[in-house]
């Protein structure tokens, strides 16, 4: 079923997913409680899929997130890339975080970008430069090279971020709802970005977000939860422009916030 | 509907080109970047309290009491000339700098462990709540029966006084490294003592560096009480025994000299060594201002 709706944006039908999540259940603890962030979620991710997460807050997303990360492990299902099971954190699933301290203080924006490709073993000192000073320039932060995290606004702090995940040219790159903290300004134009970024290397994307208008824009994919405990709720295709349904009259957006909110009060909707 | 006439007009407007503007940019006047330099308004500090001694003394007029500033200079200059004073000094720096290498050595053994294993990490809690309140010249008696009079029971009581602050600090600056960049750093694939090295110690480098300067001002403190105290060893004594000595001879700007020894030395580690250290390092990196 997945596959087969498989349209737009790249989608090339490869034989087998390129992730593969299959009835995934995650729980961690609190000091009181035992808590299940997701229940049996399945998704299967296509090389070249810029594939979004969307659910409301405590719809287990994050968690879901960290768990292809690898920093925790599913108590039932498994989760698999490229075929193989997931193990432990590992350069080849970057993660992008929301948080502006994701950046080492210590070193410059290039050293950041080198440090991820020589602390994990990739690429020799020399090698490491030119790729990182690449991808610095693709975000257009050649003239800030130099710099230390500190004297960066919080969209160039996030692009920093992007051109470390994308400089490492991971199989994967896990982004937990990178833009939240920016302002809205900054954040249409961080997500155009990101788009240009994608055309230009068609790399995998599992993205994380609460806000509609967000996934709509950024994803070719979208996989809906909903909250306590994550469940799946649907999985819907998007073309990045939020036109009208010829037939129906509704907009993407207008079904998503149907699907997701039908029994619930209205809750605001963020851009 | 509103009045016509209470419609205000909309107007767009050209913004002027940069050179129009007065002052964009323009340096600070001398006077105003002199007073911003960190160590003239602190040198200036010093000139004030320096004279308030010197007027003070000179009114109480008394050498055994409270000698002026230039008594103790001459003293000083004396205890210069004749080489004891230096060789005291260097005597008090080395003894010193020998306990404060073992006791960082042991601090970084306690807080490695701890950040490895959950019961070392009790184990580091358990004793710095139990030793850091214990003043180390408290276990100059023991240290002397244990080690005997030399200086290794000096050393002893060193550590003691390094250590604790050390690893305390150290540790507490580890658990406050933020979950993101703990998570960025196992996101590379580090891991033991690769992952201390380069995430977890440079990000608490902050707490690290207090414990630095205060593990040292306590060592410092802790060795001049020690040679009050206990005095002499094998055959030279350092600043402490010195400030005793004169005492003893009623040499009080001698005393004071002594005194003035012990403080231009903290002085001079504070702002040169750890203010050059701060500077390279936790400023730069914006992490403290």
């Amino acid at each position: 079923m997945i596959a087969s709706n498989k349209a737009a944006g790249g989608g090339i039908a490869a034989p087998f997913p390129h992730l593969s999540v299959e009835g995934v259940t995650l729980q961690y603890k609190t000091k009181e409680h035992l808590v299940t962030a997701c229940y049996r979620v399945d998704f299967n991710v296509l090389k070249s899929d810029r594939f979004v997460l969307l659910g409301p807050s405590g719809c287990g997303k994050s968690t879901l997130l960290k768990a292809i990360g690898g920093y925790m492990k599913p108590v039932e299902g498994k989760i698999t890339l490229k075929g193989k099971e997931i193990g432990k954190p590992g350069p080849d699933r970057m993660m992008v975080f929301q948080e502006f301290d994701q950046l080492l203080p210590w070193k410059t924006v290039k050293q950041n970008v080198t440090f991820a490709l020589t602390a994990s073993g990739r690429l020799n000192a020399k090698a490491a430069d030119e790729r990182a000073m690449q991808y610095i320039e693709k975000v257009n932060l050649g003239k800030f090279a130099d710099s230390y995290p500190h004297m960066l606004s919080g969209g160039m702090k996030a692009r920093v971020a992007i051109a470390r995940g994308m400089a490492m040219e991971p199989d994967i790159l896990l982004m937990d709802e990178p833009f939240a903290a920016l302002d809205a300004l900054t954040r249409r134009k961080m997500q155009d970005e990101l788009l240009q970024l994608w055309e230009g290397t068609k790399f995998t994307i599992l993205f994380v977000t609460h806000s509609i208008p967000e996934a709509v824009k950024i994803g070719n994919r979208i996989l809906l939860l909903t909250p306590h405990p994550g469940e799946v709720k649907g999985e819907l295709n998007s073309n990045g422009s939020d036109h009208p349904d010829p037939k129906t009259g509704e907009t993407l957006s207008e079904r998503i916030h149907k699907l997701l909110f039908a029994d619930e009060v209205e809750e605001a909707v963020h851009d | 509907m509103t009045d016509q006439s209470l419609v205000r007009p909309e107007f767009i407007r050209k913004t002027s080109a940069t050179k129009s503007y007065g002052v964009v940019e323009k340096p600070l006047s001398l006077p105003e970047r002199i007073y911003d330099l960190n160590w003239v308004r602190k040198c200036f500090i010093i000139v004030i309290l320096a004279a308030a001694w010197q007027i003070y003394a000179s009114h109480l007029n008394n050498v055994l009491l409270f000698p002026t500033l230039s008594e103790t200079f001459q003293a000083l200059i004396e205890g210069v000339r004749s080489g004891g004073l230096l060789k005291r000094a260097w005597f008090s720096l080395s003894l010193l700098l020998q306990g404060y290498a073992l006791g960082l050595l042991f601090a970084a053994i306690l807080t490695g462990v701890a950040i490895g294993t959950r019961i070392g990490q009790d184990f580091l809690e358990t004793l710095t709540s139990m030793f850091n309140p214990l003043p180390a010249i408290a276990l100059l008696p023991l240290s002397l029966l244990w080690f005997g009079l030399g200086n290794a029971s000096l050393i002893f009581v060193l550590i003691h006084s390094v250590l604790w602050a050390v690893a305390l600090n150290t540790h507490s600056g580890f658990k406050s490294v933020s979950q993101t960049m703990r998570m960025v750093g196992r996101n590379y694939g580090l891991s033991g003592i690769s992952y201390i090295a380069k995430i977890l110690i440079p990000a608490a480098f902050p707490s690290i560096l207090t414990g630095l300067k205060i593990g040292w001002a306590f060592a410092w403190r802790t060795l001049i009480a020690a040679e009050l105290v206990f005095g002499v060893s094998s055959g030279s004594g350092g600043l402490g025994w010195y400030i005793y000595e004169k005492k003893n001879q009623l040499e009080i700007p001698g005393v004071f000299a002594g005194l003035l020894s012990v403080i231009v030395i903290g002085l001079l580690v504070e702002n040169l060594i750890f203010r050059a250290v701060e500077a390279r390092t936790v400023r730069k990196w914006g992490m403290q201002s």
